[in-house]
């Protein structure tokens, strides 16, 4: 039989469990509605209001970029890594070249200081 | 078949979800949902490593970086406007094209020339030799590619924190 | 037929995750109490007591869940409701499928009928664990986003990027053992790791990628969000993180998401470094001892061994996360990108490059 399939009765299987469990509360817990209960909690302090419109640092969005970069990196690493011993030293060479350019990225971002965090 | 619809039909669904929905954190997640399952439709043509790299790089990646620009940029909902736009006329006209391109495209086609698929076609083994040998170069190449993102992504974040 | 088969596989390995989630939840009580030589969680009581009897552990394995069923569900009055439901379902419906792919024994025999123990033989498991475990990125950044709160906010990002920062010295680690492997099916890992080294040791993950197994571990423990990475959901700093805004069964499912993670990274190094359902020197018909010496042993009794063996060694790897997670304090936020970045990352790839040179060098060094 196709592992698919039962991949697809397990995500089912999960899927209403994961639902039934989220909802539990809901459906088990009592419902008493309070004007302070529904505040968000700032540790007690009269809550500064919405978050839309925050800002953070440009760091993490250089930290997920960085993660794309790495992560299709290391993608492309898993299908060499199932043929590497019928690719011999001739895929060996190919995958060195393909590192060695990524580790001067890594090391140019080392150098610039863009992995550190103050 | 009728999973081929189903799946389809809801990929369409979500994608629809994307354009359409005015929160783009809905965007992002309908994103999401469409490049799953497209990588449900993979699994359908055989093709399961690719996608499970769609996936891991798709729906695991290029999203998460979405979702943190879309939060760096804090995009609030956009307003809704009364007029179309000459951008979405333009693209209302390409969608038309589009659409016109593919009923050709079916018509034209004929199926009954489809070939058996090779033994081990989609399997790991066969893609990663065939990108191996035949892809060597595009393969390196996309290795400067890679590195020419990141010193770009460094590049603009720090000109950001500068100034 | 197969239907059924592959339904029950799905609920069992469902079951086994779910029962070795709640376990945990008590182990992690008791365990920190011992650590910290205290007595721990002993109050939880049936009836208020009225039972002349204790049940002891019982009493805390289901009080737990329990309470936290019956709690009221608050959603605070800016969030987003739907997000704010969507965020912890996300959270742990990929980490629930992850479990669908590790096998937990070889093969059971009923009849002319043989059943792989594993929920669903996916030729690319490896590839799909690490897919869904990606995906789990999404229920701690939408929870935090859809609170509206700035603490749930901060611990989103946090929890975010400390995850992704982490998954690629993950990858990294595993490309390490699929080079040794030579495949991405789990099942197939295991069964590679039935053979022998010299004729003596068990060809275990663990003999050939040492290096592999400190990486995976610590990219894991990173991964699952716990102490010493635990950032994300900092008490002293965010009150409880990304989730600080839940209550009731939505905040329990990411108290679970963190244990169900802490389960999968104990499989999985199970599974790909200690022989995942191996038992040292079982084959399918019996013991085959170094030097000869042969004892038979029936199929049904060695795929029970074999199911045993996975679970003990499951629960050692769990425990030792907690053991983990109760000895080491907090890191900085700069040192954990800095173990990620500057350390994980580039010893992952030397790992590879190394491995890749030896395989090739000492053919000797593969499992032929």
């Amino acid at each position: 039989m196709n592992p698919y399939i039962a991949l697809l009765i397990s995500f089912a299987l999960c899927a209403i469990v994961a639902g039934i469990m989220c909802g539990a509360s809901w459906l088990l817990g009592p419902k008493v509605e309070n004007k302070a209960k529904s505040e968000i909690f700032e540790t007690g302090n009269p809550p500064l209001g919405s978050i839309r419109g925050i800002r953070f640092p440009v760091k993490f969005y250089l930290t997920a970029i960085l993660f794309v970069v790495f992560d299709i990196e290391v993608v492309f690493m898993y299908p060499w890594a199932v043929v590497f011993r019928r690719l011999g030293w001739m895929g060996l060479g190919e995958m060195a070249v393909f590192v060695a350019v990524l580790a001067v990225g890594l090391a140019y971002v080392w150098r610039v200081g863009a992995l550190e965090w103050d | 078949m009728i999973a081929f619809y189903f799946i389809a039909l809801l990929t369409l669904a979500s994608a629809l979800l994307v354009v359409l929905h005015r929160n783009p954190i809905y965007s992002a997640l309908g994103l999401v949902n469409t490049l799953f399952l497209i990588a449900v439709s993979f699994v359908m043509l055989d093709a399961e490593l690719i996608a499970m790299l769609q996936v891991i790089v798709y729906a695991g990646a290029i999203v998460i970086l979405f979702l943190f620009v879309i939060m760096l940029l804090n995009v609030e909902s956009e307003v809704r406007s009364a007029r179309i736009s000459k951008i979405g006329t333009a693209g209302l006209a390409f969608v038309l094209l589009f659409a016109v391109e593919l009923a050709v495209f079916a018509l034209v086609r004929d199926p009954s020339g489809a070939q058996e698929l090779p033994a081990g076609f989609g399997s790991t083994e066969l893609l990663a030799e065939t990108l191996f040998s035949k892809g060597m170069l595009s393969f390196e190449l996309t290795s400067l590619l890679l590195l020419v993102a990141v010193v770009g992504a460094v590049v603009m974040a720090r000109r950001k924190v500068e100034s | 037929m197969d239907l059924l088969i592959s339904f029950v596989l799905a609920l069992v390995a469902l079951l086994i995750l779910l029962q070795l989630t709640v376990l945990l939840l008590w182990v992690e009580r008791k365990g920190s109490a011992l650590i910290q030589d205290r007595v721990g969680a002993n109050r939880a009581n049936l009836f208020g007591g009225l039972l002349p009897f204790n049940l002891g552990i019982v009493n805390t394995l289901m009080a737990d869940p329990l309470k936290l069923f019956h709690k009221e569900d608050v959603i605070p009055k800016d969030a987003d409701k739907f997000l704010h439901w969507l965020a912890p379902f996300i959270a742990v419906l990929p980490l629930f499928v992850t479990f669908a792919v590790v096998p937990f024994g070889d093969v059971l025999v009923i009849g002319d009928r043989v059943i792989n123990l594993q929920a669903a033989n996916v030729n690319v498991g490896l590839l799909f664990v690490l897919g869904m475990v990606s995906l789990g990125v999404y229920g701690v950044v939408i929870g935090g986003w859809a609170s509206n709160s700035r603490y749930a906010f901060l611990g989103g990002v946090r929890g975010s990027a400390q995850m992704i920062s982490y998954e690629i010295g993950m990858g990294l680690a595993l490309v390490a053992v699929v080079l040794t492997y030579g495949t991405l099916d789990l099942q197939q890992i295991a069964r590679e790791q039935g053979k022998l080294m010299w004729g003596v040791i068990p060809a275990w993950g663990v003999f050939y990628q040492p290096l592999a197994l400190v990486l995976f571990f610590i990219a894991g423990i990173a991964e699952s969000k716990r102490p010493p990475f635990d950032l994300p959901e900092a008490e002293s700093e965010l009150v409880a993180g990304f989730y600080t805004e839940y209550s009731g069964s939505k905040q329990s499912m990411f108290m679970m998401s963190d244990f169900i993670e802490v389960a999968i990274v104990a499989a999985l190094v199970t599974t790909l470094f200690f022989g995942g359902w191996q038992v040292p020197y079982l084959q399918r018909d019996g013991f085959h001892f170094p030097g000869g010496f042969f004892v038979g042993v029936p199929s049904l009794v060695v795929t029970i061994l074999q199911v045993v063996s996975f679970l003990v060694k499951l629960f050692i790897f769990c425990w030792l996360q907690i053991l983990v997670r109760w000895t080491y304090p907090r890191m900085r936020y700069d040192q954990l990108m800095n173990l990620g970045w500057k350390r994980l990352l580039p010893i992952g790839l030397a790992n590879v490059v190394v491995t890749a040179v030896l395989v090739l060098a000492l053919e000797g060094f593969t499992i032929k």
